[in-house]
């Protein structure tokens, strides 16, 4: 029996929960303000991997161009935050617009005046983006690799824009927010990153049941068949360019969020969140995770990100090596990743290689015949 | 054409670069027919499926479901008008349980809000239970389809096919790879079928056929050969030549 369909206790769930909102709580006292917020970046960042496990682990479409509505929504967010800003810069506008001699706020940075606004943007504008686009290539019947790389060309369609737009958005240099004010107080400072920390392990958690609540049941079901056997579900009587368009969407707009609570502790947003690495990046930390499992997107995504400033740390250079490597390991001995490991029959096999549990009986003969007649 | 067909296909033409997989097929079926195609590799029997189901649209031809046209359809609509297909080899969902294959087939409206926000009707647990029963898989309702033995997934995507109330059942090749007793079952299962639903079969075995007892059409190089009962099949001149080959050859 896996892991997954153990039914733990009530009060054992309930002790880890009560545990790991304690030490949601206590983790701007226990870590140094340093860490905390690289553990803030990395939690926000495990949104975005979510977004990659509903589409890619359930759904089977792989797509390299997430980076898109990542930065997306950190853009809205550093606009938001640049322009209430703004009151003692020249012609109350943004500082940068000085430098290219643009003396008037273009046109679509004028809603994100509105806080409102901005909250609804962060998210619904990446989604939309990215229902577009997913309507536009699903509607095509566009699967597969091909799908994967007309993402990567979105991205870097978007990239290219984002850098040479310096009069509208400050171009390849982005926007910062670290020194920004929002109620008063300065983004960057320790005790809005604390706060920021504690919305980010917040939304982390929010976005996870969201996930779990999108996957279970029929819908969910729908969206594995769709991985697993696509004219199948259409010849059933679904329409899988809507359900595909959904998910896509879904993953957008959790991408969106997941951009703009980096955005806000890592200090900038810029074009560099469209790089085409950083996308691979995500599938990564989900490939490594388990695809498929959620948590494993999340536990992914933090312990990959911790890893890499500590290896960075010690051996700068080095990480890009280790992480071809991971990536290498895990596609050839845990190819459903390290928790889709754990939840099957992973560590079972494990230990019966050292003897340490005995083997299932099984009937030899009539494994090899199911698998003969499978094989027609 | 009359009004008691379900279906007619009329001069379908398929051509796959210049090779005709169907050609000037015509084809009439009745409500609540059960019908036997049977023919030798390529002659188009599969493609003839395709072509009702919307996966290939005919070059020349129309196809009349209850009246209407439904060329140019997508495949999901024709699904949803009442065209349920059973795949070759089993395409069931191997890493959904049991259940939940027959849940993707009851479940209507097939909508994404009706997936995500409402439970599934009661009445439509009671068909699961039902075709549960009658392809004799209660026990295994919560394995994983990908466990399941040859014959039972073969059974379970019957099921998955009478779940889905189509007016029009295809199935093809039901019972590849099953053993004689299985393959007997089928057939009574399929004849209990007709009468409520229409059903078409596309099998090469002779026995299960004439087990049927239906009319067969006989489909070579992507015409229709001949109609009829199986014994005035058995004994048509063209029919032998096709399956037997000419004897002056």
């Amino acid at each position: 029996m896996s892991l997954s369909k153990i039914k733990f206790d009530k009060k054992i769930v309930l002790s880890f929960w009560i545990i790991l909102i304690a030490l949601i709580i206590a983790a701007p006292t226990l870590l140094p303000v340093f860490r905390l917020n690289l553990l803030g970046r990395y939690l926000s960042l495990s949104i975005v991997a979510l977004g990659v496990d509903l589409i890619w682990g359930y759904t089977g479409l792989l797509s390299l161009g997430q980076g898109i509505f990542f930065a997306l929504g950190g853009y809205c967010a550093a606009m938001y935050l640049q322009i209430t800003s703004s009151s003692e810069f020249p012609n109350n506008i943004p500082e940068f617009f000085a430098l290219y001699g643009v003396e008037k706020l273009p046109f679509f940075w004028e809603p994100f005046r509105s806080p409102i606004f901005t909250f609804f943007a962060i998210w619904i504008i990446p989604a939309l983006v990215a229902g577009l686009i997913g309507f536009l290539v699903f509607r095509n019947r566009i699967k597969g690799v091909y799908f994967s790389i007309l993402t990567q060309a979105s991205l870097l369609v978007f990239f290219n824009f984002f850098n040479g737009q310096q009069k509208l958005i400050n171009g390849t240099n982005g926007l910062k927010t670290d020194v920004t004010q929002l109620f008063g107080q300065m983004v960057g400072s320790a005790s809005m990153q604390r706060i920021f920390f504690w919305i980010t392990a917040i939304l982390v958690i929010t976005a996870w049941f969201f996930a779990k609540w999108v996957v279970k049941g029929r819908f969910g079901n729908i969206l594995i068949g769709i991985r697993d056997d696509e004219p199948r579900v259409r010849f059933t009587g679904y329409n899988p360019v809507i359900f595909k368009t959904i998910i896509f969407s879904i993953a957008g707009g959790l991408a969106g969020i997941s951009g703009a609570l980096y955005t806000v502790q890592s200090g900038i947003v810029s074009p560099q969140f469209m790089t085409v690495p950083f996308s691979i990046e995500m599938v990564i930390w989900v490939a490594v995770g388990g695809r498929g499992t959620l948590l494993g997107a999340i536990l992914g995504a933090v312990f990959i990100n911790y890893a890499k400033s500590l290896v960075s740390e010690a051996l700068p250079a080095s990480w890009m090596f280790i992480q071809g490597g991971l990536f290498i390991l895990v596609v050839t001995a845990l190819p459903e990743g390290v928790l889709g490991w754990v939840q099957g029959d992973g560590p079972r096999n494990l230990l019966q290689r050292f003897g340490l549990k005995r083997k299932i009986e099984t009937y030899p003969s009539l494994e090899v015949n199911n698998k003969e007649e499978n094989n027609e | 054409m009359n009004n008691k067909d379900l279906l007619n296909l009329i001069d379908i033409t398929v051509s796959f670069e210049g090779f005709l997989a169907l050609n000037k097929l015509n084809l009439n079926l009745k409500k609540g027919e059960l019908r036997a195609v049977i023919g030798p590799n390529g002659a188009g029997k599969t493609t003839f499926l395709d072509v009702i189901t919307g996966k290939v649209k005919p070059s020349i031809g129309e196809v009349i479901f209850k009246g209407k046209s439904i060329v140019g359809q997508k495949e999901h609509k024709i699904a949803r008008l009442g065209v349920g297909r059973k795949f070759q080899s089993p395409r069931i969902f191997e890493n959904l349980t049991v259940k939940e294959n027959l849940e993707i087939s009851v479940t209507t409206p097939k909508s994404p809000i009706n997936l995500i926000n409402k439970s599934i009707k009661a009445e439509q647990l009671d068909e699961i239970e039902r075709l549960l029963k009658i392809i004799n898989l209660t026990q295994k309702v919560n394995s994983k389809a990908g466990s399941l033995s040859h014959g039972q997934k073969q059974w379970l995507e019957i099921a998955m096919l009478v779940g889905q109330k189509p007016d029009l059942m295809l199935v093809d090749e039901p019972v590849a790879g099953l053993t004689d007793e299985e393959t007997d079952l089928t057939a009574d299962l399929l004849k209990s079928l007709s009468g409520e639903n229409t059903v078409v079969v596309i099998d090469h075995d002779m026995e299960f056929i004439r087990r049927l007892d239906s009319n067969v059409s006989v489909l070579n190089q992507g015409t229709v050969l001949c109609e009829g009962t199986m014994e005035s099949i058995q004994k048509d001149q063209k029919v032998i030549e096709v399956y037997l080959g000419r004897p002056e050859d």
